[in-house]
Parts: C-alpha cells; structure tokens; sequence
C-alpha cells in the first residue's frame, strides 16, 4: 500500500525561533483543555485514593480553624453584630482558605511537575490553573458545609447571594495572579517555598476572618483594604448574610483592580518566563 | 519533491553557567550579587571579565531538513546535543538561535510513562498519559481497546500500576505512545526498556507507522542496531555539531570512530537499566597497553566487577562484542551455558572466557545484566575494546581468509 499523502500545506507551519512567541498561544490551551480536567481530576482521585478520611479532608481543616476562631472570638468577646458566630466564621474562612488553600497549590505546582515540564510539551499555565481547580472542588465541598450550618441556624440568605459567584471569581482571580507569580519565581529561586507559609499566616491575620471589618478604625482603612481579600471575605458575609455586613464600593474597587493587576501582570510574567521553565526547573 | 516536513537552520541552544543563582536558585545569590555591584548586575558581566565566557552551546549551528516520510535515527555520544535538539524540536525548550519550521502535528516521546501515577489504574493512566501526550479524550476513548490489546494488559486493566510488573508497566506506558496520531513522531531511547519480545513488537508498529501511514520519525537511540533496522537516514552530532547525514550504516562506522574506548570521565556510559545493579568494572586478561591485542582462538577472559542491590534478585550477565563498523557480531548470555548469579553480598566478581574467535580488526564490547524476567538492570556501552592480530594463537600468520570469525571445526574424512 503506497503512504498516503501528507498534505503539508493544509496548515500553516510552526516556526520555533529564540525569543518568539507562540501566535496561537490561547487556541493551543483551548486544545489542551482535556489535559487540564485530567490533572485536576488526577489529583482528586489520588488525594482520596490516599487517604483514610479522604473528602472529609477537604472540611476537616476548615472546621477545626472554625472551632478556634469561635471559641477564642468569644472569649475576647469580638463583635458579631447579632449572627451566630460560626456562621459569622465560617462564612469568612470559606473564601479565605479557598485563596489560602489555592496559593499554596498554585506555587509550589510548577516545581512538583518538573518531571513533566522537562519531557512534554503542553501549554504550562494548564499546571497551576489544575492546582487552583483542585482547590475549587474544596471549596465546593465545605460551601455545602456552610449551607448545612446555616440551615442549622435558620438562616437563609437573600437575593444577594446572586453576587456570590463574582467574589467567588474575585478569590479566583487573586489566588490565580498570585499564584502564577509565586510558581514562575519559584521556578528559579526556591526561597519562595519558604516565603509563602509567612504570607499566608500573615494574611490571616489582617483579614477579617475572626473579626469583622467594621472593627477597622476609619483612618487605617484604605491601607487595610489594600488586601484584595478583604473584599473577598466581606462580600461573602454581605451576599450570605443578608447585607450584615455593609459593603465599602472604594474597598471593592480597589481590590477588583488589584486582581485584574495581578492577573494580568502574572500572566506576563509566566509567559515570559515559561519558555525556559524546562531548562532551569 | 514536496517541501520538508521538518526545516532546521542553524539552531543553537545555549545554557548559561555563569550567574551564580543560575546554579544555585536562591534568591539570596541574585539579590546578594544586585547588591554588591547593582550597576555591574544591571549590564551583565563586563567582556572578558571571569564568567563572561562560560555559556556553554550544547547545540550550535545545526542545519538539516526531514522529507515527510523519512525515518530519521539521530546517534551521538552522550552530551553532543542530541536529547537538547529534540527538546527543541518538541518545544519543550526554546531554541537561542536559529529557527526550526515543522508542517506537522508533532508529539513527542521522550520517556516511557510521562505523568503516570502508580495509585492510578491503568486505565485511568491511559488517559491521564494520552492527554499529556496530546491526544483528546475522545481520541483515547476510540483508541483504548487498541492500547490495551497493545500492550496486553487486559486482565489488569482496573488494577493500580503500582502493582504492574516493570514490564507490563513499559508495555501499556509504550502502547499508549504507540497509538498516538501526529504526523512527526520524535522518540527518544525507549526500546531500550521491554522485553525483547517486546521491543520487536514495538519496532514492527514503528515501521509500520512509517510505511503504511506515511509518518515521519525521528528517532534518537544508543541501540545502534535498531537505528540500522528501522532509519532510512541517520545524523551524527558531536558536541552539538553535526557531523555526518548519511545513511544509516555509514553514519554508524562515522559515529564508531568517534569513539573512545571504555570509560569517559571516569565512568562507563550505562545506557539501560534501574540501578538495582551495576558493572563498575570490566577487564581483559591481557596485561598493560592501551589495548588489548589478541590472537585468533587465543583465550580471553573478561573480568566484571559489580555493586548489587538487596532487591536485584538472581542476575544474569550477558557480553555483546561489535566490530568497528557498529554490528553486533557476537552476543552471550549467562544463561546460555550456566545458571542466573545469587549474590551474596552488595558487591561480587564475575568473569568469562572463550577463545577468541575473530578475525584480525579491532572490536568494542558491552556488558549489562538482566533480572530473572529479562529486564535491564544496568548495560554498559563500548566499554572495553580490544585488537586482534594478523596471526594465529598457534603462531601461523594470518591469510587474509574471507568472513570476520573463525571457528574449531573438526574434519573427518
């Protein structure tokens, strides 16, 4: 049987040249999406295939962060302007450890691949957008939590949990932008593996997880809302929590556009670097 | 002529040895160095100051073009370049210099079982595996009864790989790759793993890839003897320079007198194996000189040194003995005459003789060892060479008789 002939001319061809940018970069993830369900997918089945516990996992951690909080904020008798304190909580830690949760895969997901990194080609921003979706499915589980707690309580939210799905993207956003800074940086300097457990102890204490933002004296604020989870986490009490919580539009403003500053810039970097991940990583 | 599927100009890659973080990684390095000299950090080291020359061109200046079609073997000694040219032709690093045009979809196989993950069932690692390499999952999902017959792993199919043999491992993590449909196919050095059984199998769905499906190969491998049964053409790099495009044999007997004898560098190239065992010694019996010179049915006695693993199991030692045009002219296996080795300790000694049976030239011999099941635990290339003179071991000259062995026959009448 003769070879069938290979039509070279159908497509156009690739050109790998020093320095050149992939034209098709975005159409290139698009075709790689398979590959993305199936890392995340890969590390939910290995994480529960595992352990002992496995999904109970993915509450355990936030529960007992909750019982602390709860039992500590009363003892110092932290405002809670009226909800019952775990659902005050809880609604709180859901997007913080979402974010927290999300980094931290997020950064070191580029260095735990290296053995993939250095023997396949595929579009690399699939290896820290896989690590963030893992987390996502977490977050999805004790968000199921936190309604049964409500429940409990007899609290039911209103229309304003329709807004609830933005400042879920928010937390997104900013764990993604972060996150791609932390794992291209780490990459080439490993100190960062380090760093990030400081950041992210730090982090929660200035946002307002145990206590509520209204607690924040007037003049410390701007500074304050320089967190973009502080937004994050008092969207999620407003939307939950019928509007206990009042929204600050400076507050929002600010952290939207440091997300959109950070996603942005941490994608330009990424790409930058991204093309000599497999010779240094 | 159609227009080449593969154009390589003048490509180079270059790695830099020379900023201290490159080599270390610490962010303390860098800023430590901003510090000290922020201006001299900014502009990049002064001409001809320590350092500046220390770029190190793992490839430079190559040129060649690959006709659709063409199975393309690629062969060098380690470090001239080869698995960095095929890291650019795979995009897995970018090139410094030069460019390279591909009219085709490329997939890469650069190691056997990229992303398997041993609590995963083979099944599941199929996908997970034809993903990586670039196959949707609708693609995998047609191909699958394929890639398990392939690989023969029907029984199996639910079960962890953790729990897989090495060699049912190497077969469903080949038949995966094995299945993918790209017009260029970039393999590097993995016949070298499998049974042998199974290596046929794979060369036979190679060939057929490239005659039956008019697919093009590039194919980098230690195993001079597949390069010659499968490539219609071969390259020759040396310290990232290409050195002869030729066809395959006369590529081959280039690349064998590029070669020096035994170890480089103070160690043996081990081009197969897991590490459960090792040669860390091979010896002739024939005292002093560079090279060993024999007569023809002169005794030869090789001497092997090992370092064993508690988890090796039995070994088996085998000799492949090559002539300098790259054939292998002559192999034995431990088997053949005797039993598997049981080490006692963690080190041992093992020798073998014969009578050598080759004509005058100048041979290369490696040596390697199986486990019980034929798979490699350690094969060292070339790493002994010897001569054998224009004379008998009886004293009589040489004739200049026709072949390039010799045997004991007895005649009767």
């Amino acid at each position: 049987m003769p070879p069938p002939p290979i039509d070279t001319t159908e497509a156009p061809p690739l050109i790998l040249e020093a320095g050149r940018a992939s034209r098709n970069y975005w159409r290139d993830l698009w075709r790689y999406r398979d590959l993305l369900a199936f890392l995340t997918w890969r590390d939910l089945v290995v994480r529960y295939k595992q352990t002992m516990v496995g999904v109970a996992w993915a509450l355990l951690q936030p529960l007992l962060t909750m019982a602390v909080f709860v039992v500590f904020g009363g003892l110092l008798g932290v405002p809670t302007d009226g909800v019952p304190r775990p659902v005050m909580v809880f609604a709180a830690l859901l997007p913080w450890q979402f974010f927290s949760a999300a980094l931290s895969a997020c950064s070191g997901s580029l260095v735990n691949s290296s053995n993939l990194i250095s023997k396949v080609y595929f579009p690399r921003l699939i290896v820290p957008l896989s690590a963030i979706l893992v987390s996502l499915v977490d977050f999805l589980v004790s968000a199921v939590f936190l309604a049964a707690l409500m429940l409990w309580y007899g609290l039911a939210p209103d229309w304003r949990i329709l807004a609830l799905p933005l400042y879920t993207l928010l937390a997104f956003a900013c764990a993604l932008g972060a996150g791609l800074w932390l794992t291209a940086l780490m990459v080439r300097y490993r100190d960062f593996r380090i760093v990030l457990p400081f950041i992210l102890q730090f982090g929660t204490y200035v946002s307002p997880v145990a206590f509520n933002s209204n607690l924040v004296p007037e003049k410390w604020f701007l500074l304050y809302s320089l967190n973009p989870m502080v937004s994050v986490i008092d969207g999620f009490r407003w939307s939950l929590l019928r509007g206990s919580q009042s929204l600050n539009p400076v507050g929002l403003a600010m952290s939207t556009a440091l997300a959109v500053l950070l996603l942005w810039s941490g994608t330009a970097y990424f790409r930058k670097t991204e093309r000599s991940f497999a010779d240094v990583i | 002529m159609s227009s080449p599927i593969i154009t390589v100009e003048n490509l180079g890659k270059c790695y830099s040895l020379r900023t201290p973080s490159a080599r270390s990684g610490l962010l303390r390095d860098s800023l430590g160095s901003l510090l000290r000299n922020p201006l001299q950090a900014l502009r990049g080291p002064a001409p001809g100051a320590p350092g500046a020359n220390e770029d190190f061109w793992a490839v430079r200046g190559l040129s060649f073009t690959v006709q659709p079609g063409e199975v393309v073997g690629i062969i060098g000694r380690n470090g001239a370049g080869k698995s960095t040219l095929l890291k650019m032709l795979s995009r897995i690093t970018d090139p410094s210099a030069g460019r390279i045009t591909l009219r085709g979809r490329v997939a890469s196989l650069l190691e056997v079982g990229t992303g398997f993950h041993p609590d995963l069932s083979g099944r599941e690692n199929i996908f997970l595996n034809g993903a990586i390499l670039g196959m949707t999952r609708g693609e995998i999902r047609r191909r699958l009864d394929e890639i398990v017959a392939f690989a023969e792993v029907e029984k199996f199919l639910d079960t962890p790989v953790k729990r897989y043999s090495s060699g049912m491992y190497v077969r469903l993590a080949f038949a995966v790759a094995a299945h993918l449909d790209p017009e260029i196919l970039i393999i590097d050095e993995v016949l070298a793993v499998g049974d042998a059984a199974f290596q046929r199998k794979c060369l036979a769905k190679l060939q057929s890839a490239t005659r039956d499906e008019g697919r093009t190969i590039l194919f980098v491998s230690h195993n001079l003897a597949s390069v010659r049964q499968l490539c219609s053409r071969a390259l020759v790099l040396q310290s990232g320079q290409l050195v002869a495009d030729a066809a395959p044999a006369e590529a081959i007997a280039h690349y064998m007198s590029l070669l020096p004898r035994g170890r480089e560098g103070g160690a043996y190239r081990h081009i197969a194996g897991d590490g459960r065992a090792r040669i860390t010694t091979l010896r002739l019996n024939a005292p002093g000189g560079t090279e060993p010179l024999y007569a023809i049915f002169e005794p030869i006695r090789f001497e092997m040194e090992f370092e064993v693993k508690p988890d090796a199991g039995a070994l088996e030692f085998f000799l492949l003995i090559y002539g300098e045009d790259g054939e292998c002219l002559a192999s034995s296996f431990q088997r053949d005459t005797g039993d598997f080795l049981r080490p006692a300790g963690a080190n041992g000694k093992i020798s073998v003789s014969f009578k050598n049976p080759f004509l005058p030239g100048r041979y290369l011999v490696s040596a390697g060892i199986f486990d019980r099941s034929r798979q490699f635990l350690d094969w060292i290339e070339f790493a002994e060479g010897f001569q054998v003179e224009s004379g008998f071991v009886d004293g009589r000259a040489f004739d200049s008789r026709l072949g390039r062995v010799s045997i004991l026959p007895e005649w009767s009448a």
